[in-house]
C-alpha cells in the first residue's frame, strides 16, 4: 500500500472520530430539549412529587447538564458505557445483545440481497430493454415503492398466517438453536431484502450500462467474447466504485434504519431498544445507541470511499 | 348419572378417549346428544386443571426499560409478570371480594384504624427462605418509606406504623379506612424476602413460577416453582412465556399463527375480524377503566360551572361507545364510578346528550368564543377521533370546540394535569374510596380536574371510617352526584378489557379487575 493511501485512510479515520464527537454533543443537546425527564418518564402518569424528587436525586439528575456530559464522555473513553437510568441494567451488556441481534439480521439480509441485487443488475444489463430487464426493474421498483411495513404485513399474512411456513414473531434469544433462529428471521430478512434490492440493482445496471458505452467494450465484443464475460470481466470492474457506494449505503440502512421492521416482526434489535429509551429519556442509552449508529454509518462510508479509491488508479495518484 | 357414563366422561376429561367416541358410547347408553354434550363439558371442568405444557402470552405494554423491581411497575407486562412470580397479602376475586393469599386472616379493630394480617405459614420463597412476618413488614415499609420511588406510595401514605407481632403484621392507619385490604391487593405490593431491600429486582417471590429468563422488552420465561404453597390452584403449566409484541397487528398474527395462546388489548376496531378467526375466542369484560375529558375547575373559562355543564350536556356518550369502543364498553355518567365498584348506586340518573340544555348553560355561562381541547392518541386509543366526534356534537349545541393535537411523547408530563382541558384515561381502582382519594380529594396529587370541594372531602373521610354499608353507600351516592353535577370531569365511557384467547386454553374466566384475568391468566388458566 502506498503512503498516499495510508495517509488518506488516517485522515478519514481522524475525521470520523471528530464527527462522532460532534454527533455525541448533538444527541445530548437533543435529548435535553425533549420535554420531561427520565424520572417523569419512568413514573409516568402515576408520578407523585415525592417519588419524582426521590428518583431525580437517586439518578443524579440534579447535576448540571454539561457535567453529566463530561462524566459520560470520560466513561466512554475508558470503555465504560455506564448503566441505564431507567432500570439500572449495565448498558454494554444489554446493548451488546441487541447489537449482535441487529448485526445478525443485517448480515443475513446483506448475504441474500447484495449478491442477488448485483446478479439481477448484471442480468438486466445483458437483456437490456428486453422483457427480462423490464420485469426485474418493475418488480424491484414495486417492492421499494411499497412502504416496508406494508411488505412486512403482506408477508405475515400470506407466509406466516395462511401458509404457516415461518413464524410471524421473530423473537430470538440466547441459546436458540441455529435452524430455529434462521426460521425466525426469515420474514424480516425477506422484507429487508425486498426493500434494499431495487436501489442496488438499479445502480449496478446504470453503472455498467454507462461503462458499456466505452470503446474497449466494443473491442471486447468484437473479439468475440460472450456477452456475460464482457459484462463481468470488462465492464463490472470499472463500474465497481458507484456500486460499492450504494451497497454501503444500503448496508448502513440495514443496521440503522430497521426500526419499523423490528416492530412488525417483534425482533429484539437496536431500533426498538433505542425507541424505548428515547421515550424514557434515558440519555446514557440513547447516547450509546447514537454513537454506535453513527460509527456504523461513518465507517461504512469510509470503506466505500477507500474502495472507490483503490478501484480507480486515477484517484490513487492525485495531482 | 350412571356409573358407566361417569366413567366415560372421566376418560374423555383425562384425554384417554376422544369426544366423538364418547358421544357414540353415550348415545348407545340411551342419552340424547345435547345431554351428552353438557355431560362432557361439566366433566372437563370437574376434572380440573391439567398440568403441563408451555403457556404463552403475547402482550403489549413491555419496554426494554422494564425492571423486575415491583416498585417500578407501571405497564402491562411487568404487571402480569409480577403476578406470575409473586404473591400479595390479599387479592380481589372476579366478583370484587377480598381473597386471602399470603395473609391467612385479616381482621380490623372496631374503628377500622388498626388492621392485623396473620401471615400464612409454610410458604417458601424461590430462594428457599421461609416467608415470615418480617418479610411482609419490610416489603410494606419499602413501598411507604420517605425515600421510596414506589408506584404504590400514593396508597401507602395513609399508614402510620407497620409492625410485627409474632406471626402477625399490624398496620396502624392515620385515619380509619374500611377498605385497607383492597389497598393491600395492589400489584406493586408483592412480598419479597426482606422486603426486597437487598435485591429489589431479583424477581424472587413466593409465586407459582420462578423467573428463568428476564429479557425486558423482549421476552420473559418462568418455570413452575416446585414448592409453591397453592399448587393445586395456580401454576398449571410447566413453563410460561410472555413475548412482548407491542404492535397490534403482529400480536393478532402471532395468535392466529399459533405462536402464542393469548393476547391482551385487542383493538375494538378489529374485534369483529378476530372473532371470525377459527380456534380463537374474544374474552371481554367491563371494568373500571375509563376514558375522560378533564377540565380544571379552577382555571378560566372552566371555573364556571355553567360552562362545565354545557360541555357535559354536549357530549354524546352513546355515540362514543358505538364509534370509539365499537360497543365494547358502557356509557359513563360524569363520575368515575360504575357498577363494577362495590356500593355503587344504580339510581343516579344517567346524563345524556342534550343540545338544548347545553345551549342554555353555555349562554348562561357568558363565555364567548371557542373552547380549546388538547388531545393525543396516547391519552387513550382513539382519543383524536373521539375529540373530533365531540367537536361535532358540540357544534350541534352551538359550542365551537378547537382541537389541538399534542405530541404523544411527553403528553403525561406536559399536557395531562397541566393544561386546563385535555383527554386522558384512568385504569380505575378497586374501591370507590381509592378512586376518589386518588383523583378527586382536594389534596390528591393527581387531582387532574382541580376539584376542590370541602363538603366532598369531608364525606370521603366520613365514608372511609363508616363500617355500616348502607350508610356508606348513601354517602358514596351523594359524592358521586356532586362530582357529576359540579366536577370538571366529562366521562363518556368505561372501556372493556378485550383479550383474545386460543381454544387450547381452558380455565379462562374474565376478571373485571384488569385484562388477562386481572393478570392471573398465566397462573390460573391451563392448556387443555
Amino acid at each position: 500500500m502506498s503512503p498516499a493511501i495510508v495517509k488518506l485512510i488516517a485522515q478519514r479515520l481522524a475525521l470520523g472520530v471528530l464527527l462522532l464527537l460532534a454527533v455525541s454533543v448533538l444527541i445530548f443537546v437533543g435529548t435535553q430539549l425533549l420535554p420531561g425527564d427520565v424520572a417523569q418518564a419512568i413514573l409516568g402518569q402515576s408520578a407523585t412529587p415525592e417519588a419524582l424528587a426521590n428518583l431525580r436525586a437517586e439518578l443524579g439528575l440534579n447535576e448540571p447538564a454539561y457535567l453529566r456530559y463530561f462524566d459520560w464522555l470520560g466513561g466512554i473513553l475508558t470503555g465504560d458505557l455506564g448503566t441505564a437510568l431507567s432500570n439500572g441494567q449495565d448498558i454494554s451488556e444489554s446493548l451488546g445483545k441487541r447489537l449482535s441481534n441487529t448485526l445478525f439480521l443485517a448480515m443475513w439480509a446483506a448475504i441474500v440481497s447484495v449478491p442477488l441485487a448485483i446478479l439481477l443488475g448484471l442480468v438486466a444489463v445483458q437483456h437490456r430493454n428486453g422483457f427480462i430487464d423490464k420485469l426485474i426493474s418493475a418488480t424491484t421498483l414495486t417492492s421499494i415503492s411499497l412502504p416496508e411495513f406494508f411488505i412486512g404485513y403482506l408477508l405475515v399474512y400470506f407466509v406466516a398466517v395462511e401458509l404457516q411456513w415461518f413464524p410471524s414473531v421473530s423473537t430470538v434469544y440466547d441459546g436458540m438453536p441455529f435452524n430455529e433462529r434462521m426460521s425466525a428471521i426469515a420474514l424480516p430478512c425477506a422484507t429487508l431484502t425486498l426493500v434494499v434490492l431495487a436501489h442496488m440493482m438499479r445502480m449496478t445496471r446504470a453503472a455498467i450500462l454507462n461503462v458499456m458505452q466505452s470503446a474497449y467494450i466494443e473491442t471486447a465484443e468484437l473479439k468475440g467474447l460472450s456477452p456475460f464475460r464482457v459484462i463481468f470481466h470488462h465492464a463490472f470492474p470499472n463500474a465497481i466504485a458507484p456500486i460499492v457506494n450504494v451497497v454501503m449505503l444500503n448496508l448502513a440502512f440495514l443496521v440503522v434504519g430497521v426500526v419499523v421492521v423490528e416492530v412488525i416482526f417483534v425482533y429484539p434489535g437496536m431500533g426498538q431498544y433505542l425507541v424505548d429509551h428515547v421515550s424514557k429519556r434515558d440519555i446514557p442509552v440513547v447516547q450509546a445507541c447514537g454513537m454506535i449508529f453513527a460509527a456504523v454509518y461513518i465507517s461504512l462510508n469510509i470503506v466505500a470511499d477507500i474502495v472507490a479509491i483503490v478501484a480507480n488508479p486515477r484517484l490513487r495518484h492525485p495531482k | 348419572m350412571s356409573d358407566e357414563l361417569k366413567y366415560l366422561s372421566d376418560r374423555v376429561a383425562r384425554g384417554l378417549m376422544n369426544r366423538r367416541a364418547f358421544m357414540g358410547r353415550a348415545t348407545a347408553l340411551g342419552v340424547g346428544a345435547t345431554m351428552a354434550g353438557s355431560l362432557l363439558s361439566s366433566a372437563a371442568f370437574a376434572a380440573g386443571p391439567q398440568k403441563g405444557g408451555i403457556l404463552k402470552a403475547g402482550m403489549v405494554g413491555g419496554e426494554s426499560t422494564n425492571s423486575l423491581d415491583p416498585a417500578t411497575f407501571a405497564s402491562q407486562v411487568p404487571f402480569a409478570l409480577g403476578r406470575c412470580w409473586g404473591d400479595t397479602l390479599v387479592e380481589t376475586s372476579p366478583t370484587g371480594d377480598i381473597v386471602n393469599r399470603l395473609a391467612e386472616e385479616v381482621s380490623a379493630s372496631p374503628d377500622a384504624r388498626v388492621w392485623t394480617f396473620k401471615i400464612r405459614s409454610g410458604v417458601t420463597f424461590h430462594n428457599g427462605k421461609t416467608l415470615d412476618a418480617a418479610d411482609v413488614v419490610a416489603t410494606l415499609r419499602r413501598h411507604s418509606g420517605e425515600d421510596t420511588k414506589s408506584g404504590a406510595l400514593g396508597i401507602m401514605r395513609g399508614i402510620e406504623t407497620i409492625s410485627q407481632d409474632g406471626d402477625n403484621v399490624v398496620v396502624a392507619l392515620k385515619n380509619p379506612n374500611a377498605d385497607l385490604p383492597y389497598l393491600m391487593s395492589d400489584y406493586h405490593l408483592i412480598i419479597q424476602p426482606n422486603g426486597g431491600n437487598d435485591a429489589p429486582d431479583a424477581g424472587i417471590g413466593t409465586g407459582p413460577y420462578k423467573v428463568v429468563v428476564n429479557d425486558p422488552g423482549v421476552r420473559h420465561v418462568g418455570e413452575r416453582f416446585a414448592d409453591y404453597w397453592d399448587a393445586p390452584n395456580r401454576g398449571h403449566a410447566d413453563q410460561f412465556e410472555i413475548i412482548v409484541i407491542n404492535d397490534a397487528t403482529a400480536r393478532t398474527a402471532a395468535l392466529q399463527g399459533g405462536q402464542v395462546h393469548m393476547v391482551n388489548r385487542v383493538e375494538p376496531k378489529i374485534v369483529d375480524l378476530v372473532k371470525r378467526v377459527p380456534g380463537v375466542s374474544i374474552k371481554n369484560v367491563g371494568g373500571r377503566g375509563h376514558y375522560v375529558f378533564i377540565m380544571h375547575c379552577n382555571t378560566a373559562p372552566f371555573d364556571n360551572n355553567d360552562l362545565r355543564l354545557a360541555l357535559k350536556y354536549a357530549m354524546d356518550r352513546e355515540q362514543m361507545v358505538d364509534k370509539i369502543l365499537r360497543g365494547y364498553g358502557t356509557v359513563g355518567n360524569d363520575m368515575p364510578i360504575n357498577g363494577a365498584y362495590p356500593l355503587f348506586d344504580e339510581s343516579i340518573p344517567q346524563r345524556s346528550f342534550d343540545p338544548d340544555k347545553a345551549k342554555f348553560h353555555f349562554k348562561k355561562s357568558g363565555h364567548d368564543g371557542s373552547v380549546l381541547l388538547r388531545t393525543s392518541d396516547v391519552s387513550f386509543p382513539g382519543a383524536v377521533d373521539a375529540a373530533q366526534l365531540y367537536q361535532e356534537s358540540c357544534q350541534k349545541a352551538g359550542i365551537t370546540l378547537e382541537i389541538k393535537r399534542e405530541p404523544g411523547d411527553g403528553y403525561w408530563s406536559e399536557v395531562w394535569n397541566k393544561q386546563p382541558f385535555c383527554t386522558s384515561y384512568w385504569g380505575g381502582r378497586s374501591t370507590q374510596d381509592q378512586m376518589y382519594s386518588t383523583a378527586y380529594l382536594s389534596s390528591a396529587d393527581w387531582n387532574d380536574t382541580r376539584f376542590f370541594n370541602e363538603k366532598f372531602d369531608k364525606m370521603l373521610l366520613e365514608a372511609r371510617a363508616e363500617l355500616d354499608l348502607a350508610k356508606r353507600k348513601a354517602l358514596y351516592s351523594e359524592m358521586g352526584t356532586i362530582v357529576r353535577d359540579e366536577g370538571g370531569l366529562i366521562m363518556p365511557m368505561f372501556n372493556d378489557f378485550i383479550d383474545a384467547v386460543s381454544d387450547k386454553v381452558a380455565g379462562y374466566n374474565v376478571d373485571p379487575g384488569a385484562e388477562l384475568m386481572n393478570g392471573y391468566a398465566l397462573s390460573k388458566a391451563w392448556l387443555a
